[in-house]
């Protein structure tokens, strides 16, 4: 694991964001770590989904900062955050669902303009066992496959940081053990953030676990350290 | 090249061998018809690449054919211009004034963006209207015969007008088929389909969009100055809305993002009110049962279905 | 006068639009079709015009809505009301209604008789009663419009759907016959500014450009399907618009007023009025 004393890949200070009456992230402060795979969790309404949001730029706080490395990137649209090396996965399976698989995964790795672009394209499904699907359009990929694609997406983009917003929901069991072996096979080169439910999912896979709830961070350390806690418990896992 | 590849280009080149042996079977009355066909077919063109691609719904395209025509007609008037840097300037023209459109209208999406391209396109041509004494207003101007000549053709005649408005066409389809196979062509889909997932794969929504209209401005730009050059009349009823609702119509009848649509949907609307002309002169009648109809029955068009039904391959 | 008339057309625009998120660029033609009925009534009801008067002020919306009430069932809603779609079907709409009126009514400006005649005589200057009267009617009109909406069950029904077509849905609200009902009531309001408006401007087939173009000025600027807005925005803009005519011509205000509407929806979308929803 990296050394806490080096800069943090990712670092929130203070990072706010409320709708309403809604405190969906409050005064949130973290770190994350190169090389790490990184689980977020909490209860539903956490603000989960919402604060990864504020890191990829989808929103923008209403207070605090987030800088990636050295770079402070709060204000930036989340397009050239992308572009820096930020990837995002959605929650719900957001691939083109009217457009065939090759041209998915194709956009993805042409927006860094690369001149192999057939070649990328075909090792990113590749890596994600998609390889002879190219030309079918996406729609009609089963659903477990459609998440594949939808992470294929997220790779071809050779990010810094992959941010998978629940990426297991609704896959078979058999999928979920090839699913840990593909992210353990991204580290260290690609840091992974991840918000997931799954509990074995998550106990398996994160070498750190950050707790939220009611937009705040209630817990950060190792599984074991998390699974350790009695706040956590008697907020979450006990719940 | 791939094999679709292949057969996607020869089918195009087919199209254009078939239009350039028309001069020799049509009457010259029907050929001088398809030279205002294929001139139109390039507006359609370039407003199926910003609505039928990029989705970009704009009922202000009349704005973009009129800044081509004028941008060509008034300095052939005004200082004598030949056709070819005539043309050149018209295309300019078209660009210049989508990308000026496009940095105000592409602040809004949707129905405001309608309206917005709407409206500014009616400012246009109410502008038209008002500087009357050097545009001609309504009743518009001829363009001198000296500056209708091009590599020593007079492009007033029907072989030489034919073979222009061919060759202007053959290029904007060329270019648009492409464009659209190439890998910006998959960025424009792409924003149609889902621009908040295209600006997280790293695209700016804005400059693509940008892009795409002055694109279609070119196209319009071109059509513009074309017909002012070929067909040697430049008005404002060219600026207004009923020049915004063609190229919509051609499109949606051709197929709306299909490379051919275009030009099918501009000839099929040409003949379908040739051929009610011996019944009705309600020629706006027709223009709007087809919109309606479209709409309705048919949002796809013609190449549309035919690609979803039979030739998945058509780009 | 001309913001009494428009807030009345206008009103019918946002009326729509509000509550079923449709521009209806037909909207004038309903307008022309009201001025166009309103010739009919008083050139086949005989008797004194103010009888023939009354029957069109009746008629003219009642067939007019009819036929907009036709044009929801048959076509916006198979469009299951999609915005861009509505457009196109609207200005297909506008197309065949002009060319049928053409084709039947002809090309030419005909006028209709006002009901009554009599001038008001104050001392530094004359008023026509019956723009007097125009006035009056389209407030009382409106005023009737407003208490509809907010104090009937009908109207909280309208405004329920304009909030939230699916939870009105879920509480056994007929969202079909909401938009339906809607949809005529906003061309009965434009048919009824036209028929109130042809003793003043004569009846032709291409008069609906102007007062369409006015209503979405009214519409925007007051804030796109808020009422209150676009109440306050007709009676600014029926005001400044003599005002800004007198000081250019006709064709430079109306480029300088088209500008400044695509400037407001590009910059403030949410009307000069409006609140950001």
């Amino acid at each position: 694991m990296a050394s806490l004393t080096e800069t943090p890949l990712i670092e929130t200070n203070g990072l706010t964001l409320h709708f309403g009456g809604l405190k969906a992230v409050d005064g949130v402060d973290f770190r994350l770590h190169a090389g790490e795979i990184h689980a977020l969790i909490g209860p539903n309404g956490a603000g989960k989904t919402t604060f990864v949001s504020l890191l990829s730029g989808r929103r923008l706080p209403q207070a605090g900062t987030i800088a990636l490395g050295k770079e402070d990137i709060t204000r930036l649209p989340a397009h050239e955050r992308v572009r820096k090396g930020i990837a995002y996965t959605f929650q719900i399976t957001s691939v083109f669902p009217r457009l065939t698989v090759f041209d998915n995964v194709a956009l993805a790795v042409q927006s860094l303009g690369p001149r192999d672009l057939a070649a990328r394209t075909r090792a990113a499904l590749a890596r994600v066992g998609l390889e002879g699907l190219e030309a079918q359009e996406a729609q009609t990929l089963s659903y477990g496959h459609q998440r594949l694609l939808e992470l294929a997406m997220g790779l071809a983009l050779n990010p810094r940081l992959l941010i998978l917003d629940e990426p297991t929901q609704g896959l078979a069991a058999s999928e979920i053990d090839d699913f840990k072996t593909l992210v353990r096979s991204l580290v260290p080169a690609t840091t992974v953030l991840l918000i997931e439910h799954n509990m074995d999912v998550v106990m398996d896979l994160a070498t750190r676990i950050t707790v939220l709830t009611f937009g705040r961070v209630l817990a950060t350390g190792t599984p074991a350290e998390i699974r350790a806690n009695a706040s956590v418990q008697e907020a979450y896992l006990g719940a | 090249m791939t094999g679709a590849g292949l057969k996607i280009w020869t089918l195009h080149l087919a199209l254009i061998a078939v239009l350039f042996s028309a001069q020799y079977w049509l009457s010259p009355y029907h050929a001088t018809n398809l030279a205002r066909i294929m001139v139109l077919a390039v507006f359609a063109m370039g407003y199926n690449l910003a609505f039928g691609y990029t989705g970009l719904l704009s009922l202000g395209h009349a704005l973009l054919l009129a800044a081509g025509m004028y941008a060509a007609g008034l300095p052939a008037q005004l200082w004598g211009w030949s056709a070819g840097p005539a043309m050149i300037a018209g295309i300019a023209g078209g660009g210049l004034i989508a990308a000026v459109l496009g940095l105000l209208a592409l602040r809004t999406a949707g129905v405001s963006f309608m309206i917005v391209t709407l409206m500014f396109a009616q400012a246009g041509y109410l502008t038209l209207l008002y500087f009357a004494p050097v545009t001609g207003g309504d009743d518009g101007f001829a363009v001198a015969a000296t500056s209708r000549t091009l590599l020593g053709f007079d492009l007033s005649t029907d072989a030489p007008r034919f073979l222009a408005a061919l060759t202007i066409f053959a290029v904007g389809l060329g270019v648009s088929l492409a464009l659209v196979r190439s890998p910006f062509g998959r960025t424009m889909v792409a924003i149609r389909e889902n621009e908040e997932r295209s600006r997280m794969l790293g695209y700016n929504p804005f400059t693509v969009k940008l892009a795409a209209l002055t694109i279609s401005g070119l196209y319009a730009g071109a059509a513009g100055a074309a017909y002012a050059i070929l067909f040697g009349y430049v008005g404002a009823s060219f600026a207004t809305i009923q020049y915004s609702i063609l190229p919509m119509l051609y499109v949606l009848m051709g197929g709306a993002g299909t490379t051919l649509g275009p030009f099918l949907g501009a000839l099929v609307m040409f003949v379908l009110i040739e051929a009610a002309t011996g019944i009705t002169t309600a020629h706006q009648f027709i223009v709007g049962a087809a919109l309606v109809a479209l709409i309705l029955f048919a949002p796809k068009g013609i190449l549309g279905t035919v690609r979803e039904r039979w030739l998945r391959w058509l780009p | 006068m001309t913001a009494a008339v428009l807030a009345l057309a206008a009103s019918g625009l946002s009326l729509v639009f509000g509550v079923m998120r449709v521009v209806n660029v037909a909207h004038g033609a309903f307008y022309m079709l009201g001025a166009v009925l309103a010739w009919a009534v008083a050139s086949f009801v005989p008797g004194p015009p103010a009888l023939a008067f009354i029957a069109a002020l009746i008629l003219a919306p009642l067939l007019v809505g009819a036929l907009a009430a036709a044009t929801d069932g048959l076509v916006l809603k198979r469009l299951n009301y999609d915005p861009e779609a509505t457009i196109v079907a609207t200005i297909g709409l506008l197309y065949m209604i002009e060319q049928a009126i053409l084709s039947l009514y002809g090309p030419n400006a005909n006028p209709v008789q006002a009901p009554f005649e009599w001038r008001i005589q104050l001392p530094w200057f004359g008023y026509s009663g019956y723009k007097l009267f125009v006035i009056l009617a389209a407030c009382a009109v409106l005023l009737a419009l407003w208490t509809f909406l907010t104090r009937t069950k009908a109207g909280l029904v309208m405004r329920a759907t304009q909030v939230d077509s699916t939870t009105a849905r879920a509480f056994g609200i007929n969202t079909d016959r909401v938009y339906m009902g809607t949809f005529a009531l906003g061309a009965g309001l434009a048919a009824l500014a036209g028929v109130l408006i042809v003793p003043i401007q004569q009846a032709h087939y291409l008069m609906g450009g102007d007062p369409l173009l006015l209503s979405f000025i009214v519409v925007i600027i007051g804030g796109l399907g808020s009422l209150r807005g676009t109440l306050i925005a007709a009676l600014v803009i029926g005001l400044s618009d003599g005002v800004i005519s007198m000081f250019f011509t006709p064709t430079l205000a109306k480029i300088l007023a088209t500008l400044l509407v695509a400037m407001v929806l590009v910059f403030r979308p949410q009307g000069l009025f409006g609140a950001r929803a």
